[in-house]
């Protein structure tokens, strides 16, 4: 892999850009692997990585029906945090965000995250209760956030209607190292890396059937061919079910859309990423100057990517409220994913019922954020059989002992 | 944005006027049963792509539930049908196959 | 120079002048003009910079695909960036100032960036920009941002408003050229309702441009009598100004309606939100024209042929004195022999494809012009404005044969339909080799809820090119969707136009053909964006191979035309790197809006007071009149205190719980959702909501209750009585009522469907008060009208009556641990109940209290509350209200759930009271530190506050909280560290959670 550098720019410059080689290759798939992962988005992506970087295994297929990071790592919001309540989930994306502190180091890759702060409005009683509380339970687990003042969210977002008549601004707990990255750039970061490591990317490539012998898993049949593997990983957003009934067991899961949108780009106004629970909306501004708008999601299974217009509507209108300046931008795309959602709406980083087989799904509206976190608990629960401690809270089988992570105790969107 | 027949009063009510309340005719479990029917009946879902059969609420309507087979990768209706049933009814049933001969039915 | 000609322009009224100013000079246009033809016609070819090298931008097109002429409009409250000249009609007083540069548009310091351009390629930023580390964040990414983004930044409120309007019709029909006309006669005719928008002031479209007869009459005569046609018809409505923003699911269109935008401030609002239902759609929204990828095809004045003739033909405007006219198809021919015919010199035509020949080429030839075939423009001279361009052969490599002066390039790459809202929900498209575009495949049109197509194409939108299919294919189109909404198509024949012989037109995606790079990084795709034919085929080159990969490594087609001019020229030249057909590349996905809307059309009227109902109990304008503090609860707002002059709300609450201790209290506790459960099955059904027994409950008694999911979590509490043997009243929380209401409805809906169950939900109906503190009985007896004595009305008990003359329901209940009455009359009576309790209490010590006293006081007595105590992930056992779980009951919904291993675990926190050993308040939602850290290296934890206040009662900190082995540590002290920035620990000794009265010795009286 030649790396990139400005240097390299200058050199390529000198030849009208002729000799960059590809990113990644595009292989045909071998008659076997070590492992096979099912999913090139983000979390396949930096599963695989991590398995190389942590464990040294390489000889990875990487199998995706459309295009790598087509899915829902292509179509979030960008936002990166690890402000949540409950210790496993602060595990895991704080995690996350401390790698993707130095992603595009380690990938050498620009991936541009930009630790821009990321505050979360109080705008009840119960949500001042409800943030004073996360920001207690982040200073034990390691999570550096504060509830802040009106007056301090004024200062960091100077467009803000403190004073909205419905729901004035009560305070906001306030993470400033969480932020955004460039989305694309984490999945093509990750693909070139994989690539240099020598695994094979196979983009095109549906998986049609799962083969197993004795309880395990023997191989994938693809629109490709036969492919036969030691473990494999289903790292699926979207489609996590079609691929469970393949191996031939059920999930606590259900699949619905999720919209966002932008404006217009505008010069730059705001620094931070604001998210408002109690109107249900959130928005960054984007480093093109977009407004990256988002809300919760659709009430109906769906896998349209679309959504319905009146979730839109009521996002705009919480942020029209909240910031009366966008009022005169214009709404330039709106766009939906699927995202999975399990029964107390955090991920599944498990085991499954068929032997070396293991699931990453369920990241439901917080997929982004999670990637390089996901993707390294992924690894080790591959490479080992067993979870580390960071998934070890996310297998499968707490849904019959009732533990659930549940998230929605400190956030009604979740973002 | 779907429109879905409420099948008591008859309207054809927009989604802003419904409720959608997941996957119909699922068999409560209670004390007594085993951890897997009871996970099973909690959280355990269908998901399918395609046919699948839910409970929708005429929330600001008559405020009834009912039933709905719906297509979760077209959006196509194939009807509304009333909540008391245990399983979709045989002209619901039929107008699915009508449609997808190949549909590997309701179970 | 671009000038306003002496004569001509279909759409002006050169007798009405309108001023305007341009970054602040003076100028004029006339009434009719768009923006972009006002400057123009004042010589203004410069309007903006491009995005990423900020290289000078003029107009290129005449409609919404313009994807250069953006600028900032208006000022204060009315100020909008991202304005695009071509759509903007001119009025009078308009203030336009141009985009992204800094000093000036003639000396942009970012332009440095197309010095330097040969080194930012695509996605240059992803290679580079790395080290060091916090650079990105304090160095590059605040450079990038201030050069990126487009227009200014608002900075005051909007001052205008916005509706949302909905609309019903069997057809809507979008755009009004003559294909929708056609449609919408062959449809209005029918007498289905028929909704005709159409995104500009005037109908017609580009028909009365382009020429031609219909039925014999001129294009014009023929728009307007058809237009008068379709006024005349009841069932159809018409709406110019309003454009099909986006086809949803199931008929589901948006239409937005720019109602005041060329009248500001004249008391309209200033957009409409059409939020429409259609059974069928049928888009008529004609075609764009393609731009021509040679070097230097960005310079201002290089413009499309059609605009170019747009300009002429409705405003009177020449783009320049001397035209080369370009291009790869008949059409640009339409433009050169208007510009002849205007008197304008058009000194070639070059044309690429290796003949030319037929009636245009000819009539071209017949006019004077040299016509070029088999040529191409090597490249074009000119920084600002176009110079002159030079010829070269379109086959081989670009050597220049000839330099021609000239002050603008009318080009034409051939025409693409506009298919977006055909695609919004999912139609499909088909490869159309003669014309090279993608047209809409009428086999696979988007499907509603029947599983049937919603959407119908007509015209230029469907692919087709002469006026005479456009007719044809625009009447079909209406009949079809008459059809299709079940109505008998009018037998009426189509419009007819006699048949325009034209030569097939020749793909041309690069000019010439065999251009080395040097040039292909001078020929722009994306011209907001910057993107070049270089930037397209580098991605290919790296492996960014999908069309997705494409256009976000080299943001092809992401500004705000969103591709609109670019897409298909770039997915040629992607096909083409990838040496692959053009249908297997594929498009990118057609999303909606059409073009932008504004974010405050989609807010619409939901503005301050209104941004959502506020709920009201009969009492709200008193505590509003007494300045209470509210706070938000549900939908509600509800009093928090009540402050007087000089007080603290601190100071307030602690004066109206020892008041409510010590004298009389009064809550509006109008908010407690109240259902009715009737039926003979409703004790059973009651039985099966609640974890305690309700079916044994004597009529005239209450009994708290708890309720929980399926899942075991505790949802909500409150008091219930037994009104009569088949009537029970069950109290839920404040805001709890509609989703209590809706878990009852769904149970005995769906599970029990043969229970004789009936639940109403008469939460409004009732106005209710709570009278409490030691004097709360004296004040009952004065009213008079009913026995209040402990004897008649013992504690848990409830009575009908009568109350200083009010119908009243009361009820012995306490949330306080005081003598207490909670008392319900009805609604219309709250406020003169209210008032009446104040009046003759004002002698016991009557005080009106809020809601943060009422958690004070609750608290004081260790009552949980859902909420605090509960999150969603609590259950009864956690917070010791085992007693409230019947152990005689078979079922109830959460009794299975509470058997799995980790509900019955006894390591669940549970529920403790909480007091520090320096009297001062804990803060809320402090966690308890244990000792070490988890594998995770997070420090463990053992337990955590739930509610904790100040007692004025106690004149100490109370709280309660769930801790690990809680209940077994009784005395034991713990550490809460603080978050307050003191690196403080707050150490509390854990104790009984009733804080005051343990016997219930005060409220037992």
């Amino acid at each position: 892999m030649k790396r990139y550098s400005a240097f390299a720019i200058a050199r390529e410059a000198a030849r009208y850009h002729e000799g960059w080689e590809r990113a990644w290759t595009s292989p045909t798939p071998k008659k076997k692997y070590d492992v096979v992962i099912v999913g090139a988005g983000g979390h396949g992506l930096s599963t695989a990585y991590y398995l190389g970087k942590n464990f040294g295994i390489t000889n990875v297929a990487i199998i995706e029906k459309g295009w790598l990071g087509g899915g829902n790592t292509g179509r979030n919001t960008t936002i990166i945090r690890s402000n949540y309540l409950q210790d496993p989930s602060a595990a895991i994306y704080e995690k996350a965000r401390s790698l993707y502190e130095t992603m595009s180091q380690d990938l050498n890759y620009n991936v541009m995250f930009s630790p821009r702060g990321v505050m979360m409005l109080a705008q009840t009683q119960a949500e001042i209760r409800g943030y004073e509380r996360t920001a207690h339970a982040n200073a034990l687990q390691g999570v550096k956030t504060e509830f802040i003042s009106p007056a301090k969210v004024k200062e960091l977002v100077p467009i803000i209607n403190l004073d909205g008549p419905r729901y004035p601004v009560l305070g906001a707990l306030w993470q400033e190292r969480a932020g955004t990255a460039r989305h694309d750039a984490v999945a093509w970061g990750y693909a070139r890396a994989c690539s240099a490591m020598g695994m094979d990317i196979i983009q095109k490539c549906e998986v049609t059937g799962v083969r197993q012998e004795g309880g395990n898993v023997k191989g994938v049949s693809t629109t490709k061919g036969e492919i036969d593997c030691d473990k494999m990983a289903i790292v699926v957003a979207g489609n996590s079910g079609s691929l469970a009934e393949m191996g031939g067991f059920r999930l606590p899961m259900e699949s619905v859309a999720l919209q966002a949108l932008v404006s217009e780009p505008i010069k730059p106004c705001m620094d931070v990423v604001v998210m408002a629970n109690t109107v249900h909306g959130y928005m960054s501004q984007s480093d093109k100057g977009e407004m990256v708008i988002g809300g919760g999601t659709d009430g109906f299974n769906n896998y349209t990517q679309r959504g319905s217009f009146h979730h839109v509507e009521e996002t705009v209108r919480a942020l029209v409220e909240t910031f009366p300046i966008v009022s005169r931008l214009k709404m330039l795309r709106q766009w939906g994913g699927i995202v999975d959602v399990t029964g107390d709406r955090s991920p599944i980083i498990s085991k499954t019922p068929l032997g070396n087989t293991f699931i990453n799904a369920g990241w439901g509206t917080g997929g982004f954020k999670s990637i390089p976190g996901s993707g390294w608990a992924m690894a080790e629960l591959v490479a080992k059989g067993e979870p580390g401690p960071l998934a070890a809270e996310f297998g499968m089988d707490r849904f019959t002992e009732g533990r659930f992570i549940d998230e929605s105790v400190a956030a009604g969107v979740a973002h | 944005m779907l429109i879905l027949e409420c099948p008591y009063c008859g309207v054809m009510a927009d989604e802003t006027d419904l409720h959608g309340d997941g996957e119909a005719h699922l068999k409560r479990f209670g004390p007594g049963s085993s951890d897997d029917d009871f996970e099973g009946y909690l959280f355990m879902r269908k998901n399918p792509k395609g046919v699948h059969f839910e409970r929708w609420r005429h929330a600001s309507g008559c405020g009834k539930f009912f039933h709905a087979a719906r297509n979760t990768m077209t959006l196509e209706v194939y009807g509304t049908y009333l909540a008391q049933t245990l399983e979709p009814p045989k002209a619901i049933i039929d107008a699915v196959k009508a449609k997808h001969p190949e549909w590997e039915g309701y179970k | 120079m671009s000038t306003r000609l002496a004569s001509g322009g279909r759409l002006i009224d050169r007798s009405k002048v309108k001023n305007f100013t341009f970054n602040g000079k003076k100028m004029q246009g006339y009434e009719g003009d768009t923006l972009a033809a006002a400057l123009l016609g004042t010589g203004q070819t410069l309007v903006g910079r491009s995005f990423k090298y900020h290289r000078p931008r003029g107009i290129l097109a005449s409609g919404a695909e313009e994807p250069n002429a953006l600028v900032n409009m208006g000022t204060g409250g009315r100020f909008e960036p991202n304005q695009r000249v071509t759509t903007t009609e001119l009025f009078d007083g308009l203030t336009a100032t141009s985009q992204n540069h800094w000093p000036s548009l003639e000396f942009d310091v970012g332009v440095v960036n197309n010095y330097v351009s040969r080194f930012l390629p695509a996605g240059f930023y992803y290679k580079t920009f790395m080290f060091p580390r916090a650079g990105w964040k304090h160095v590059f990414e605040p450079i990038v941002r201030q050069s990126a983004g487009l227009g200014q930044v608002p900075t005051e409120g909007d001052v205008d408003r916005y509706e949302h309007f909905y609309h019903h019709t069997d057809v809507l029909i979008v755009g009004g050229g003559v294909a929708g006309l056609a449609a919408a006669m062959a449809a209005g005719q029918s007498g289905k309702s028929v909704l005709l928008m159409e995104q500009t002031a005037h109908w017609g479209g580009r028909a009365p441009v382009d020429g031609g007869t219909i039925d014999g009459k001129n294009c014009g005569t023929w728009v307007d009598e058809t237009v008068a046609a379709l006024e005349a018809m009841d069932n159809v409505t018409l709406r110019i100004r309003t454009m099909g923003s986006g086809v949803y699911d199931h008929g589901y269109a948006l239409g937005y309606e720019r109602v005041a935008d060329h009248t500001p401030g004249d008391g309209r609002p200033r957009h409409r939100l059409w939020r429409i239902r259609a059974q069928q759609i049928v888009t008529a929204t004609g075609a764009i024209e393609r731009t021509l990828s040679f070097a230097g095809n960005d310079i201002p004045g290089v413009m499309l042929a059609s605009a170019v003739r747009d300009y002429v033909v409705n405003w009177g405007v020449s783009v320049g004195d001397r035209t080369v006219v370009v291009t790869n198809n008949d059409d640009a021919y339409r433009t050169a022999l208007a510009l002849k015919g205007a008197g304008l010199d058009v000194p070639v035509i070059l044309d690429a494809r290796p003949e030319a020949t037929g009636p245009l080429a000819e009539a071209a030839r017949a006019a004077g012009i040299r016509v070029e075939a088999g040529k191409a423009i090597a490249k074009v001279h000119g920084g600002k404005k176009v110079t002159g361009v030079s010829i070269c052969a379109q086959v081989g490599e670009g050597a220049a044969l000839e330099e021609i002066k000239c002050d603008a390039v009318a080009m034409s790459g051939g025409w693409s339909p506009v298919v977006h809202l055909w695609s919004h929900c999912g139609g499909k498209l088909i490869w159309d080799e003669a014309h090279a575009h993608f047209r809409p495949d009428p086999d696979r049109a988007p499907t509603s809820h029947d599983g049937k197509g919603f959407v119908i194409t007509a015209g230029a939108a469907s692919g087709a090119m002469s006026l005479a299919d456009v007719l044809t294919d625009g009447d079909a189109a209406g009949k079809s969707a008459v059809t299709a909404v079940g109505g008998e198509a009018s037998k009426a024949v189509a419009p007819k136009s006699d048949a325009e012989e034209t030569q097939p037109m020749a793909a041309v995606w690069i000019m010439p053909q065999g251009a080395g790079p040097k040039k292909r990084m001078k020929m722009w795709l994306d011209f907001q964006n910057d993107v070049k034919v270089s930037d397209v085929q580098l991605a290919a080159r790296e492996g960014y191979e999908s069309v997705e990969h494409t256009k976000r490594y080299t943001t092809l087609g992401m500004a705000t035309d969103q591709g609109k001019l670019s897409n298909i020229n770039g997915l040629a030249v992607l096909s083409d790197a990838l040496n692959q057909e053009i249908p297997t590349t594929g498009t990118t996905t057609f999303r909606p809006p059409y073009t932008p809307i504004s974010l405050g059309a989609i807010a619409g009227e939901a503005r301050a007071e209104i941004f959502q109902p506020i709920r009201r109990t009969p009492m709200h304008e008193w505590h509003e009149e007494q300045g209470a503090y509210m706070e938000p609860v549900g939908h509600w707002r509800r009093p928090y205190t009540y402050p007087r002059k000089g007080e603290s709300h601190a100071e307030a609450v602690n004066r109206e719980v020892l008041n409510t201790r010590e004298r009389l209290g009064l809550l509006d506790a109008s908010t407690l959702g109240k259902l009715i459960v009737k039926g003979a099955d409703a004790g059973k059904f009651l039985d099966m909501m609640y974890t305690n027994m309700m079916s044994n409950l004597a009529v005239g008694k209450c009994r708290y209750g708890l309720m929980c999911s399926e899942n075991g979590f505790l949802s909500d509490d409150g008091v219930v009585a037994r009104i009569d043997e088949d009537t029970w009243l069950c109290h839920t929380t404040s805001g709890g009522a509609d989703r209590i209401h809706g878990h009852m409805e769904e149970w005995l809906q769906c599970e029990w469907w043969d229970w004789n169950v009936y639940v109403a939900n008469v939460t409004e109906q009732l106005a209710q008060v709570a009278v409490v503190g030691p004097n709360a009985r004296k004040l009952l007896e004065k009213l008079g009208g009913m026995d209040v004595s402990k004897e008649t009305l013992p504690f848990m008990q409830w009575k009908d009556g009568t109350l200083g003359g009010f119908e009243a329901r009361v009820y012995r209940i306490s949330f306080s641990g005081e003598l207490s009455y909670e008392i319900a009359v009805p609604a219309s009576q709250g406020r003169a109940f209210w008032d009446k309790l104040h009046e003759a209490g004002e002698e016991f010590g009557a005080m009106a209290y809020g809601t943060e006293a009422l958690h004070i006081m609750r608290a004081e007595k260790g009552f949980i509350m859902i909420g605090d105590e509960t999150d969603g992930t609590v259950i009864p056992q956690d917070l010791g209200l085992n007693w409230a779980i019947s152990k005689k009951k078979e079922d109830f919904i959460g009794k299975r759930a509470h058997t799995r291993t980790h509900m019955a675990d006894p390591e669940r926190w549970k529920l403790v009271g909480l007091e520090t050993l320096d009297g001062s308040v804990l803060p809320d939602g402090a966690y308890a530190q244990g000792d070490g850290e988890n594998a995770n290296g997070q420090k463990v934890v053992i337990g955590r506050v739930t509610s904790t206040y100040y007692s004025p009662t106690l004149k100490k900190g109370i709280a309660m909280g769930l801790v690990l082995h809680g209940p077994d540590r009784m005395g034991e002290v713990i550490s809460f560290p603080t978050v307050d920035g003191t690196n403080t620990v707050i150490k509390a000794r854990i104790c009984d959670p009733v804080f005051y009265d343990k016997d219930g010795e005060k409220q037992n009286v």
